[in-house]
């Protein structure tokens, strides 16, 4: 039991090393700068999968709308850093507002009489509804002219409401309590019924939000995309211009201007290493806590558990709203690395279910395991491009250089890279269902 | 009283013509996901990808076809095309069935083991299909375009609203109603399809009856296969075919499966119905159909639509989701093939 353990230990540090490895060749045979890019966004996926690692390893429930939660983390991020616009917020933002209260209030009217109402049978969902499109309507009256107006401000530049013109690192936490309170709800309504209504309400619920992203000009400025978001760490031009800069990358014997963009990469590294550790910790701490067993002991056996006296339905929206609050945070840092807002960057694809991939191939309901998934499958999702162009190299040399096919197959390669994860993914579920690092079973025996 | 009637075809032409071809669309896929749900018991995710993968082999039939100079005007090729494809994908998914999802059958895995399976093997067919045939779109409805264009319906009758019917709607519909013809006589008639049934029902009692899980799943595959290249293939003949549109179908049709009750073959069909309609009747621009119908003081001023056409996926979801709320196990009682 005991060498066991140890070897265990060694491997993983083997696996970590092996991955530190490959980062530094592409750091010496690449650039640092792609080396850093690759690692940042690693951490990012990191995080990610350990809130997907929490919500399928530590309770088996089935979230295919990670996206949606990621794109929420980085509303949240445009919103809390970009600066007002005040003239939108004159011309409309009063009626924005108020079109928002009417929903609490309509909002506050239903969930009164539900609660009056329960025990008749349909009525009350009848009435509910009946409440809840009446404030629709009413605040469209209100809400269309406005949107109108903000729209119609400046729309070269700006045609949106802005946002709070707060420091960017809060909007870490506030992308995690938005993307906890649509979990909520949707955990509310799925969870307690057949496992895969969560699914397929997840996935509905990710493809809504990126819809509405994509149309509501005056809340995210669409498919026009907010850039320029501000940063939590200096810009590159005045490093640049910054005298002890020049003066230590003098020291290093680095170029000024390659140095700047490292030093920006590297302060982003260091606070996405800051807030992956300290959820590492957190969930380490969790799940290793009564609480912890208690929810294993519910994943692999429900009946059990709920004999047991547990609340099977309300541990499993717990950990729902944490995981997905989770990956809200990710997402948030994710818009800020990129700094800008762009709602069709996010595709189901990348976003959700590459996501699965890190979790299983890392090792589902092992923290480091899902980690360690983040970085390889990240890794391996940037470098499957020389492997598929390289594949369809292989595959077209009989062609002559010439044929309009060995274009064709060239011009899609870069698509070989969903088939490659597509491939990973089952034959990990086939043959190592448990991951790279398994999870610990210490207490067993 | 020809404001009427002009209205009536204002709505037949812009909600119930598009509708029923698009209600007949997630029928097809609908039922395709419900038969796996009721015999082998997991929500298919990829059957979005095999929609599209029977759709690909459609396109690369027509274009071989149409190089031999073979055409079936005023008809699409698409018809010609179609079995080929049907057998492709029947072909695709018994070796999938095979290679992949036979081992987890056996081993009688969770249903959410089966789920992400099927993710990795949405994934895979995603990769596939988008390395042979690309991203871009690709339209394939040669042919006679329209049965009736809204100018000569126009001038036939008289009237001031012009109804048009797409040949890709009629065929679609026509396709669609022969072959859920089909299937219900084959459940409900065949042995096989009661063999169906009853393993559906009670897999244990089915297998202590004799019948023989191999050949279910097979049939099952084979139905799926059938079902599934349909539907690609007339939705892309109808709306052009996009390889990611097909990932974005997957919400609807299962809307629409859940929505029916997930394992009846009726409520899927039904959903669908139900998921296209309410779309286009919750996203209609109501301004024209009232301005014909009320005193021209009233006509309103707005477009008088409840929801923009870019939140019709939306539909489909709060449909989802009230069915979710007052009746989990959809319209018509679910599991019951």
């Amino acid at each position: 039991m005991n060498t066991t353990f140890k070897n265990s230990k060694r491997q993983l540090a083997l696996i970590f090393l092996l991955m530190f490895g490959a980062l530094l060749i592409v750091g010496f045979f690449q650039s640092w700068n792609l080396m850093l890019a690759i690692l940042n966004l690693c951490l990012i996926s990191a995080i990610m999968s350990l809130g997907v690692n929490l919500q399928w390893g530590y309770a088996g429930l089935f979230n295919a709308g990670i996206m949606g939660f990621a794109a929420l983390g980085g509303l949240a991020a445009m919103l809390v850093a970009k600066a007002p616009v005040i003239g939108a917020w004159q011309a409309g933002g009063f009626s924005i507002l108020l079109g928002i209260f009417i929903w609490l209030i309509s909002g506050f009217i239903a969930f009164f009489l539900w609660k009056r109402l329960k025990g008749r049978g349909k009525r009350q969902f009848w009435y509910v509804l009946l409440i809840v499109g009446l404030g629709y309507i009413i605040s469209r009256f209100v809400l269309d002219p406005a949107i109108l107006r903000i729209e119609a401000f400046e729309p070269s530049s700006s045609g949106y409401l802005g946002g709070a013109g707060l420091p960017i690192l809060l909007s870490w936490a506030i992308g995690g309590l938005l993307a906890a309170s649509v979990a909520f709800v949707i955990g509310k309504i799925t969870l307690g019924l057949r496992s895969d209504y969560l699914a397929i309400a997840t996935l509905g619920i990710s493809e809504i939000v990126i819809f509405i992203f994509k149309n509501e000009d005056w809340l995210t400025r669409g498919v026009k995309n907010v850039t320029g978001i501000p940063r939590p760490v200096p810009y590159e031009i005045d490093l640049q211009s910054a005298i002890w800069f020049q003066n230590s990358s003098e020291l290093l014997g680095v170029g000024v201007i390659q140095a700047s963009g490292l030093f920006v990469k590297l302060c982003y590294t260091s606070l996405f290493l800051v807030v992956l550790l300290f959820l590492l910790w957190l969930c380490e701490r969790a799940l290793n806590s009564p609480w912890g067993r208690m929810m294993r002991a519910i994943r692999d056996n429900e009946i059990a558990a709920s004999a047991m006296g547990k609340n099977v339905t309300s541990r499993h929206l717990q950990i729902f709203v944490i995981g997905s609050a989770i990956v809200g945070i990710a997402g948030a840092m994710l818009v800020t690395l990129d700094g800008q807002f762009n709602p069709t960057i996010y595709h189901p694809l990348r976003f959700t279910f590459l996501i699965w991939v890190m979790v299983i191939v890392g090792g589902s309901g092992n923290n480091l395991g899902a980690i360690l998934g983040g970085f390889v499958v990240w890794f391996f999702w940037i470098e499957a491009e020389i492997i598929g162009n390289g594949l369809v190299y292989i595959l077209t040399f009989p062609l002559s250089e010439s044929s309009s096919l060995k274009a064709h197959f060239i011009s899609t390669a870069p698509q070989l890279r969903l088939l490659i994860m597509g491939l990973v993914l089952l034959l990990f579920l086939r043959f190592a269902p448990r991951g790279l690092i398994p999870e610990k079973t210490s207490n067993k025996l | 009283m020809i404001d009427i009637v002009n209205a009536i075809t204002l709505l037949a032409n812009y909600i119930i013509v598009p509708s029923l071809a698009y209600g007949s669309q997630l029928a097809l896929g609908a039922l395709g996901i419900t038969m796996v749900y009721a015999v082998l018991r997991f929500s298919n995710f990829a059957h979005g990808e095999i929609m599209s993968f029977g759709t690909m082999i459609s396109i690369f039939m027509i274009w071989l076809i149409q190089s031999l100079g073979i055409s079936i005007q005023p008809l699409p090729t698409a018809l010609l095309a179609l079995p080929f494809s049907i057998i492709a994908t029947i072909i695709l998914l018994l070796g999938l069935d095979k290679v992949v999802f036979r081992y987890y059958q056996n081993q009688r895995v969770q249903p959410v083991t089966f789920m992400i399976v099927s993710v990795g093997v949405m994934f895979f067919l995603a990769g596939l299909i988008r390395f042979f045939i690309g991203t871009s779109k690709k339209n394939f409805d040669d042919g006679e375009r329209f049965i009736i264009k809204a100018s000569e319906f126009k001038q036939i009758t008289g009237l001031a609203e012009g109804l048009s019917i797409r040949t890709t709607q009629a065929i679609t519909v026509i396709v669609t109603l022969l072959l859920v013809t089909y299937i219900f006589w084959f459940l409900n008639k065949t042995k096989t399809g009661k063999s169906m049934r009853a393993f559906s029902d009670n897999e244990d009692l089915a297998l202590l009856s004799g019948i023989k899980p191999n050949q279910v799943i097979v049939i099952t595959w084979v139905l799926v296969g059938i079902l599934a290249s349909v539907a690609g293939t007339l939705y892309g003949l109808d709306k052009g075919y996009k390889p990611f549109v097909y990932l974005q179908l997957v919400l609807p049709i299962f809307a629409a499966a859940i929505v029916g009750g997930v394992g009846n073959p009726l409520g899927a069909v039904l959903g669908g119905y139900i998921i296209a309609f309410s779309e286009a009747f919750i996203t209609f621009a109501y301004k024209r159909f009232l301005t014909y119908l009320v005193p021209e003081e009233w006509a309103p001023q707005g477009l008088v639509q409840m929801l923009s056409t870019e939140y019709k996926f939306a539909v489909s979801f709060v449909l989802l989701v009230i069915v979710l709320l007052i009746k989990p196990t959809g319209l018509f009682r679910g599991r019951t093939l």
